[in-house]
């Protein structure tokens, strides 16, 4: 550890936060259907998408219906993504000539980028066509993202309302943040990538001699656009199979931190627009403050843990030094820390490392910020809408102790805000450990692990928890492109989705229609140290009582045994 | 901890058996209504100690397995008796709380009317027919005399009677009631002492308002309220929650090549799962309607308790809460060129005939200046009335009057500007000064003024301080006119006031506030107060009250006295806190649980989990012994907290916040470490494990 990698970790949660501000005051403008510098080119285009679709703007949905527009949107991609996956060999843009995907590897692909989940099986540079890349799984990198998001935006409408019950239109919600969002942002980031050096072409391949004459087959993609969107939108999933270790979807140091900042910007950005249209500006400083601190936590805790040896080195005796393996030489520890971080805490699932490789206690924290829920600062849309929910279970336990009925931003939590809060939380415990626990007793599971021990057993841990948190990343270590591995993990981000985001809008639908009630002096205070303080507690707490006893088997053990095998040596 | 309950209010009696203490009679019914409890069917409306039974009949159901195949079984019996004693001082728990009502409701039941009642059954005649009391109808009118007990709740509909309501209010000081106006109602149990009233019934068989006051006690009405319904929510889906955590360890310790106990794992399961709040939810909602009894209020639901602790304006009557009920007579200021003696004279004879309380001051402030008068042979009394709101003396062609200065004008055919400039200033400085000015009359000229002062009760203005930093926002109710009733205001320091109130008025203000979301307590007693009282979100009825108000509210209170509102607020707020604070000790219970049991599971099969027993426990199985025991034995020394209820503080919402979140938050993170590593000693000193 030295003052320049603790320097390079705090500049970047700086430049992230700070990013985060400006773009969640625009999203808001977004999600409120204010108008926005853009609106001379892009409402035309807007209104003909509202024409061409049969979408009346000003209608608006309930829950049911909010609800039911995401639930069919989702099921329609996924139809289409399926089928343009399985049968790649009979759609244009194939230079290549790749055959059309297996069904348990169309099915999860298809699953993977509709959830928002990124997760791939496949080693994409020798599985998928320029044309399923660009129709199928780019365009779900823009939709998917969007889809979050929207339900985020029904969320902040629910606070705001007054006895209300609209909580907005999806597809209004879904266009407007497609069209002013992330299309521009991606836009423009694309262009930044190209300039320093990212491919952007649609040619397959180049064919290179190297310095000893051998021929070597270099495969092309239009890296740059797919690398914006797949950071901006926490997607992760990249083109190449190293992702962003790899030196075209990572050429250099400024990629490197650009790629950081804008895979958590938009994220926290939701936070702020909550904030705005929920008219809680400061109770959304809060939740920023808890995402902002938690996640220092996890870098730094992941800076700390990869800086030591790593035991083969100690083994070995070789001379004391951080432990590089799986890590880029060209990023070191500081920058694998903060992205490892950013990557689980945000669900986006891109790595810049081998996490597999991680110091036991590193890969146990990247692992944990996954488990906590995906809320540090999570997904686009679904980071806010976790963390709301995991607020929501704070305010109602401790709330009591002011003697009111709890309240957040205005709205009571009762029974049925908690049932439905339960239901959301209840999902992550349940994919993750209940797959994990079958998996790591059946034999079908187990042919595809590669490590044993304690280290197999984070692996297969990891996978569930990267599949149920939407996030997408991989611990490696583990052959997942077989039918069992995909239909599970497939299962477990359906789950991870769809079984938290219709609670969330249940309880849209439910605090929509309650008063909205002023604070008083005896109000339990949602925006100051006191409830940061607070939230962190039972975010850790939660995370840490559901959680601990397969991270003791997993990381935890392996830590200890680790630190035996050094003190042995 | 002392086992005693401190009430909230200021020593008053309450009804007669609701001792404070837990005497060892209380106890032992408890103990035995304990067992009762183990009834799977009763259980299952608690979700997480039905859980906690079943895993106790598994884990009974192995030990004796274990015994039956010779194996060593001692580790096995000794989890499985934990458990049931985990299951056992949950019910004790609720007994207990039920117990203490369950004696008052004894008492209640005895003062139940078993004589026969004088029916009526002809008005005109009067031939009464003794009739049961229970085999009394709603309709029906009875004849009560002197020593006769009230047979059933109903409304006086002739005669006048001091009755003795001891049975219902602890009160041994007998009440006037009377047919007409709001002292008509009388309850059933109470006694007349003087005089007859003919009563018509108003409430059915078994219906009473006793009742209602015994099944209230017993809490054989009791529902779940919905905060309670939402914590049981939480709590089982935390439940579901350590299930899932606890099951899947099967797997994930197979494959880490340790062989798990499921007798150990259930322990686990049991020392996660919120066994504290889960066993102590229903006795902290049966304490809270106990604390409310103590002090006299009897609410008729737990749903209204909590409600209290929510409100948000509280609308207090001016009479009798913030000043004194009754306006005093300070001076008498003559009009110009009237002696003073003549104007004291003059308002002597005009308050003769009134029977007020600002009446008989008046009467009193002659006194005290030396001048006694009796009514002459003769004289027409004037009564005061609301609706002429003077009174006067009527003889031999002369007439006084006194009474409000615009209906004593009127009454002269006097216009304002025809008042002497002086009276003019008088009256303004005394309506100023939150006085109300009386103007007297001799024989059509104005005489003087006379000063009627209102006084502020003491302390008033510090409990409305402590309000406002409860949250609460009080409005003071009051048929004053605006200038007076500022003055008032601002001495008493409410924060705002409604002046010239009528009960139109009341009903407004109170939907006016919850239509902007604040929850709203009143008290009231008379029946033109039971549409506000009924709209309001906690309506205290005052047991003198009428028949429809007590039926509108849904407090009583028994002692009649307006300034319980507030301890009401405060007795539903620290149900709350109580709920929260041992929720939250509950499940930061939990990590000091994980560090006990997960090495002591494991350390077998992964030694390098060792380094876990941060507590350094002696050995896995003390280890898992001490968190089962110390998981049971924090139930039982946590049901006096629940009992008394966490202390309410008007410190403001933050501070009270981080001082439970201190004690609590933090104290239940770290209390089980000390509590888990001292039950490690001592079981290790026994030899148990």
């Amino acid at each position: 550890m030295n003052w320049q990698g603790w320097a390079e970790i705090a500049l970047t949660l700086a430049l992230i936060v700070g990013l985060g501000w400006p773009i969640g005051i625009y999203l808001a403008r977004v999600w409120r259907g204010d108008s926005t510098w853009l609106d001379p080119v892009l409402k035309p285009v807007e209104a003909a998408i509202y024409a061409a679709c049969g979408v009346k703007p000003e209608k608006g949905q309930n829950w049911l219906g909010y609800a039911g527009a995401f639930l069919g949107f989702s099921a329609a991609s996924f139809v289409v993504l399926y089928l343009i996956l399985r049968f790649q060999d009979l759609l244009p843009l194939n230079p290549q000539g790749f055959a059309g995907l297996a069904p348990h590897l169309a099915f999860n692909t298809a699953i993977s980028f509709v959830t928002n989940t990124n997760w791939q099986s496949y080693v994409p540079e020798t599985t998928v066509s320029t044309f399923s890349q660009m129709a199928g799984l780019t365009s779900h990198n823009f939709l998917s993202a969007a889809a979050g998001m929207a339900v985020a935006a029904a969320l902040a409408r629910a606070f705001a309302a007054n006895r209300g019950e609209n909580l907005g239109d999806f597809w209004v919600d879904l266009t407007r943040i497609s069209l002013y969002v992330l299309l521009p942002i991606s836009f423009v980031i694309a262009i930044v990538f190209v300039g320093l050096g990212m491919p952007q072409t649609l040619a397959a391949h180049i064919d290179a001699t190297t310095l000893e004459g051998a021929k070597q087959t270099i495969s092309l993609y239009p890296t740059a656009s797919q690398e914006a969107i797949k950071q901006l939108g926490t997607n992760g999933g990249g083109v190449f199979n190293a992702n962003s270790a790899h030196p075209f979807e990572n050429p250099n140091a400024i990629t490197n931190l650009i790629e950081i900042v804008i895979m958590n910007a938009l994220s926290f950005g939701c936070v702020i627009a909550f904030g705005r249209v929920a008219f809680a500006k400061a109770e959304a400083r809060a939740l920023v403050a808890v995402m902002t601190i938690l996640l220092s936590l996890g870098a730094a805790g992941i800076y700390a843990a990869e800086v030591q040896p790593a035991p083969a080195q100690v083994a070995a005796h070789a001379a004391p030094g951080p432990n590089m393996e799986g890590k880029e030489v060209r990023f070191g520890a500081p920058s694998t820390a903060i992205w490892t971080a950013a990557t689980t805490g945000a669900s986006d699932g891109g790595v810049n490392s081998m996490h597999d490789s991680l110091m036991p206690l590193g890969g146990g924290i990247a692992l944990f910020l996954i488990q906590l829920g995906e809320i540090i600062p999570g997904g686009v849309g679904s980071g806010l809408y976790g963390m709301v929910v995991m607020a929501l279970i704070a305010v109602f336990v401790a709330g009591l102790m002011v003697g009111r009925t709890p309240e957040y931003l205005g709205k009571k939590v009762e029974a049925r805000e908690v049932k439905f809060a339960m239901l959301a939380v209840l999902i992550l415990p349940t994919a993750i450990l209940g797959f994990s626990a079958v998996a790591a007793v059946l034999p079908a599971a187990l042919a595809g692990l590669l490590n044993h021990g304690p280290h197999g057993l984070s692996e297969i841990v990891y996978a569930y928890s990267s599949a149920a948190g939407n996030n997408g990343s991989a611990f490696a270590g583990l052959t997942a492109n077989a039918p069992y591995w995909d239909t599970t993990l497939g299962i477990a981000m359906i789950l991870g989705r769809f079984a938290y985001a219709i609670p969330v809008l249940a309880i849209a639908g439910a605090l929509a229609a309650k008063p909205k009630l002023a604070p008083t002096s005896g109000s339990f205070p949602t925006d100051g140290p006191l409830f940061i303080g607070l939230l962190i507690g039972v975010v850790l707490i939660m995370g840490g009582l559901q959680f601990f006893p397969a991270l003791a088997l997993g990381p935890i053990v392996e830590h200890f045994q680790v630190l035996q095998a050094v003190a042995g040596h | 901890m002392s086992m005693s309950s401190t009430p909230v209010g200021s020593g008053r009696r309450g009804p007669s058996a609701l001792s404070n203490s837990l005497s060892p009679k209380v106890l032992g019914q408890a103990a035995l209504a304990a067992v009762g409890k183990l009834d799977p069917r009763k259980l299952v409306g608690n979700p997480v100690i039905f859980t906690t039974e079943i895993v106790a009949v598994l884990s009974t159901v192995s030990a004796v397995v274990a015994v039956a195949s010779g194996q060593a079984a001692g580790f096995a019996i000794q989890l499985a008796l934990w458990l049931w004693a985990t299951v056992l001082f949950a019910n004790l728990a609720e007994s207990v709380a039920e117990g203490r009502g369950k004696a008052a409701a004894d008492s209640l039941r005895a003062s139940r009317v078993t004589t026969k009642a004088k029916l009526i059954i002809d008005p005109k005649t009067g031939t009464i027919v003794p009739t049961p009391a229970h085999k009394l109808g709603i309709g029906e009118i009875v004849l009560v005399e002197a020593g006769d007990v009230v047979p059933a709740d109903g409304e006086i509909i002739e005669g006048i009677a001091s009755v003795n309501e001891a049975a219902i209010t602890g009160e041994s000081a007998p009440v006037i009631r009377e047919s007409g106006g709001d002292r008509s109602a009388v309850t059933g149990g109470t006694t007349v002492v003087s005089d007859w009233i003919k009563v018509r019934i108003t409430s059915a068989p078994g219906d009473t308002f006793l009742d209602r006051m015994i099944a209230m006690v017993e809490g054989a009405e009791r529902r779940k309220t919905p905060n309670e319904i939402a914590l049981a929510v939480l709590l089982a889906g935390l439940t579901l929650i350590f299930l899932i955590a606890v099951v899947t360890l099967l797997g994930l310790g197979a494959y880490s090549g340790v062989k798990l106990d499921p007798l150990v794992l259930g322990a686990l399961f049991i020392c996660l799962i919120p066994t504290t709040i889960g066993g102590l939810l229903s006795a902290i909602g049966i304490a809270g309607m106990d604390r409310l009894l103590k002090v006299n209020v009897l609410a008729t639901s737990g749903r209204a308790v909590e409600a209290a602790g929510d409100v948000d304006t509280l609308l207090l009557d001016k009479t009798g809460t913030i000043t004194f009920g009754n306006r005093m007579a300070t001076e008498v200021i003559s009009a110009p060129g009237v002696l003073p003696e003549a104007a004291l004279r003059a308002t002597l004879m005009a308050s003769l005939g009134d029977e007020t309380p600002e009446g008989r001051s008046i009467v009193d402030l002659a006194r005290d200046k030396g001048l006694t008068l009796q009514a002459p042979e003769g004289a027409t009394l004037i009564a005061f009335s609301a609706m002429t709101r003077q009174s006067g003396l009527d003889v031999g062609g002369k007439s006084w009057r006194k009474g409000a200065v615009d209906a004593v004008l009127k009454t002269l055919s006097l216009s304002p500007d025809q008042v002497p400039a002086e009276l003019s200033a008088a009256v303004d400085r005394i309506a100023r000064s939150g006085g109300t000015p009386l103007a007297v009359s001799e024989d059509g000229a104005l005489m003087g003024v006379i000063h009627l002062k209102d006084v502020v009760k003491p302390g008033v203005k510090e409990r409305f301080a402590d309000l406002r930093r409860m949250g609460l926002r009080t409005v003071m109710i009051t048929g004053d006119n605006p200038v007076t009733a500022a003055a008032i205001a601002s001495e008493a320091g409410v924060d705002d006031f409604l002046a010239e109130a009528t009960p139109e008025d009341k009903l407004r203000l109170i939907r006016e506030e919850q239509a902007k979301g604040r929850l709203v307590a009143m008290c009231g007693d008379g029946a033109n107060d039971a549409p506000a009282l009924a709209q309001s979100d906690v309506g205290v009825a005052m047991q003198t009250g009428a028949q429809a108000a007590r039926e509108a509210g849904n407090m009583v209170d028994l002692d009649s006295d307006p300034t319980k509102l507030i301890e009401i607020v405060e007795v539903g707020k620290q149900m709350l806190i109580t709920r929260g604070a041992l929720t939250t000790f509950s499940v930061a219970n939990d990590v000091a649980k994980y560090f006990a049991i997960i090495p002591a599971i494991f350390v077998a099969g992964l030694p390098a989990l060792g380094a876990l027993n941060v507590m350094h426990l002696t050995s896995p199985q003390s280890a898992i012994l001490s968190a089962v025991i110390f998981n049971a034995v924090i139930i039982v020394m946590l049901i006096p907290l629940a009992l008394r209820g966490v202390t309410y503080r008007a410190i403001g919402a933050g501070k009270l916040l981080s001082r439970n979140l201190a004690i609590y938050g933090l104290g239940g993170l770290v209390a089980p470490f000390i509590g888990i590593k001292l039950v490690d000693m001592l079981v290790t000193a026994l030899g148990l494990a």
